[in-house]
């Protein structure tokens, strides 16, 4: 155990921070959930991409710089500590590349990669339906086999940016006489597909976040089948918490939202003078920013050590999603009156921070994952 | 950044848990919180024996050269035994301080008790000294450390809600110790952090291993989402607050210039993990968790006392905010 940075380790945290200092954009994007703000942020991550940040631990041929997992860490410290904007294409980069990687062909690798990387292709994800949300296994959306194509029908909902993006990685039934987690395939949906027809809705901040896509005879050639015809389910649980990520959402981010919660505090306290009660909420958040960034890196040495990542992903879902609604709630605590106030990034991320227990497998599944898969209560 | 442990580390925790599992079990914690000494019989011995009780002390000394970092999952394992010797006082305290403050004093004692032939006690400076009249020198920690022996001290004793641990004030003929209060007193935060990591973990495991067993309804209670719940509730604390009592351990080892503001991390998050692991435990247990036969009290007493020993919640929640500059 030696939980000090390598010098190694420490030079490349400096060159991540001297380089994010010099091109990090002095003003803030507008909301990547906004059409303008969306190509805002993807010409963000077209200057990442080109200067070897995007995607640092991913091999050199697809755009990354083959850093360890630990360095990743450390970049996303770096990345929120500078105020960085928000990762457009994170869904893609966190969520689908894992899988590519895994269950990919290496065509499929060289042809998706390195465009989802540059943000020259962003990726919105096409899982949930109007009746398949926490059962993820109810989904109904059919795709038909047609010779060398899948001619897709029905509905997928709560897509993030959805109707902006470019591809769909989506979840369907091939084999119409399935149920349940049997028969599903995992197919990637060019978002001009004929047939496909994306409708963005407001999300809780009022901006068109979200989009459902209506499929009505949309052809997808077989070349965008990622993983076995069938296997979809098996597929897509497989790398969610994948080690390549990690997850979707790094300590980084929670320590930078920490300390400026800290600072905010002590604005406030120097004209208002100290709120025992509020300061003691403020070091109960930076807790667990803290204690998430330690768990984190001792997962790290267990995956190094060759365990999977495994059901204990959900451990840190919760634990972020929830950390992330502190910090902002203790912030517009902090700010009293002002707290109301639409025009303060605190109110943008506690509306943001409320979709984080519900996302990616609301809070009640991951308990449910944790006391029955880490656990082994019994399930019924 | 290596979190990892060595085989040597984990070979050393799982001899240690192997013996507590066969020297240890409920009847003797009892046994201990019914004698006079509020000590084992043998068991302080056979730790000796392995090297556990002066492992913290240099090779010259007769020790194990070894630091926080390898006692830390030791201390894990002392915790979910509920072991009632003075692992935390002796080995994690005392023989650290001692050998730090070298002179007459380690010459007089620093032997014996890397043997195991003197026991070392430690106390926060005007509260409790666990032990003290079982120990042989007992050390104070506050602005400065005093070294009191036992043989002569007046011992004034309270009974703490964990009868295995005898609460003593003690007062006598001191000689102040050359060594750092404040590195003694998060050797022993750091420590308590550890121990109650492995109090909140038996809970834990003793809760889940009941529920599934426990019919009502016709099936077992912890098919109950209510339940599940709770008891995710209370491995996630677990999760988050070992790795900040490891990481905890490691900075005092390698004098880390944060060390107090993470030791004190890792007591509050070790302190919040085992209370609720205890409130869990009990509430999922029900009317059986509430009886004095049952066994689950012994851990949720230590967890108790434990998480109010050397500093509670509240108290190292300022300290952060201090070294946060709030």
């Amino acid at each position: 155990m030696d939980l000090s940075f390598t010098p190694a380790e420490e030079e490349f945290r400096d060159e991540a921070r001297t380089w994010l200092a010099e091109n990090v954009p002095a003003e803030p994007l507008a909301s990547m959930d906004t059409p303008d703000g969306f190509e805002e942020h993807r010409a963000w991550e077209h200057i990442l991409f080109d200067a070897g940040w995007a995607v640092v631990s991913w091999p050199e041929r697809f755009g990354g710089r083959e850093a360890s997992l630990v360095e990743w860490l450390i970049f996303e410290e770096e990345y929120w500590a500078s105020g960085a904007p928000g990762r457009v294409s994170s869904n893609g980069v966190s969520l689908l590349a894992p899988t590519v990687f895994d269950f990919g062909t290496s065509e499929q690798q060289d042809r998706f990669l390195r465009p989802m990387a540059r943000g020259d292709e962003i990726w919105a994800q096409g899982w949930s339906e109007p009746d398949a949300g926490s059962d993820l296994a109810g989904i109904k959306t059919k795709a038909q086999r047609d010779g060398e194509h899948f001619v897709i029908e029905g509905q997928k909902t709560w897509c993030s940016r959805g109707a902006f993006a470019d591809w769909f990685f989506c979840l369907v039934r091939t084999d119409p006489d399935s149920e349940r987690h049997a028969g599903l395939s995992y197919l990637l949906v060019p978002a001009d597909t004929e047939g496909l027809e994306a409708r963005a809705i407001g999300r809780l901040d009022g901006e068109p976040g979200f989009a459902e896509l209506f499929f009505d005879g949309a052809r997808v050639h077989e070349r965008y089948l990622l993983g076995g015809e069938g296997e979809g389910w098996a597929v897509a649980m497989a790398t969610t918490g994948s080690e390549r990520g990690l997850n979707l959402r790094a300590p980084g981010r929670f320590m930078a939202a920490a300390d400026r919660l800290v600072d905010l505090y002590k604005e406030l306290a120097d004209s208002r003078g100290p709120d025992l009660d509020r300061r003691d909420q403020v070091v109960s958040a930076w807790m667990g920013s803290q204690a998430y960034r330690w768990q984190t890196y001792a997962t790290e040495a267990r995956l190094r050590g060759g365990a999977p990542i495994g059901s204990e992903a959900s451990f840190m879902k919760v634990l972020w999603s929830e950390l992330d609604v502190e910090l902002h709630a203790t912030a517009l605590r902090l700010l009293g009156r002002d707290g109301e106030r639409a025009d303060s990034s605190w109110m943008d991320g506690y509306v943001f921070a409320l979709s984080g227990p519900i996302y990616a497998g609301t809070n009640e599944i991951q308990r449910n994952i944790i006391s029955e898969r880490v656990l082994g209560l019994p399930r019924r | 950044m290596d979190f990892s442990f060595s085989d040597d580390q984990i070979m050393f925790q799982e001899a240690v848990r192997d013996l507590l599992a066969n020297e240890c079990p409920p009847e003797v914690v009892r046994e201990a919180w019914e004698n006079d000494t509020g000590r084992t019989d043998g068991l302080w011995g056979a730790l000796a024996e392995m090297g556990v009780v002066g492992m913290t002390a240099p090779e010259s000394a007769g020790g194990l050269g070894m630091d926080e970092t390898d006692l830390v999952l030791l201390l894990e394992e002392a915790g979910r035994a509920a072991l009632p010797e003075p692992l935390l006082e002796h080995t994690a305290v005392g023989i650290p301080t001692l050998a730090e403050a070298g002179g007459a004093i380690a010459e007089a004692w620093l032997e014996q008790a890397v043997a195991g032939e003197a026991t070392l006690g430690a106390g926060a400076d005007g509260g409790y000294a666990v032990g003290a009249a079982t120990s042989d020198l007992v050390l104070l920690i506050g602005d400065e450390i005093r070294a009191v022996p036992v043989a002569g001290a007046s011992l004034v004793e309270h009974q703490s809600v964990d009868w295995s641990r005898r609460l003593f004030e003690v007062d006598g003929d001191e000689v102040v110790l050359d060594a750092d209060p404040g590195l003694a007193f998060d050797r022993a935060a750091g420590a308590a952090s550890a121990q109650c990591v492995g109090v909140a973990q038996h809970l834990l495991d003793a809760t889940v291993e009941y529920v599934a067993q426990r019919y009502q309804f016709g099936k077992p209670v912890g098919s109950y989402q209510a339940v599940k719940h709770h008891l995710a509730n209370a491995a996630l604390k677990i999760e988050f607050a070992r790795p900040a009592a490891r990481h905890a351990a490691w900075c005092i080892a390698a004098g880390d210039p944060d060390r107090s503001r993470d030791v004190s991390l890792a007591k509050v998050l070790a302190s919040e993990a085992v209370d609720l692991a205890a409130r869990t435990a009990l509430q999922c247990h029900g009317a059986i968790g509430y009886t004095f036969e049952y066994d689950l009290h012994l851990w949720m007493k230590r967890g108790w006392a434990l998480s109010a020993a050397w500093g509670d919640a509240a108290w190292h929640r300022n300290r952060i905010a201090a070294a946060l500059g709030i």
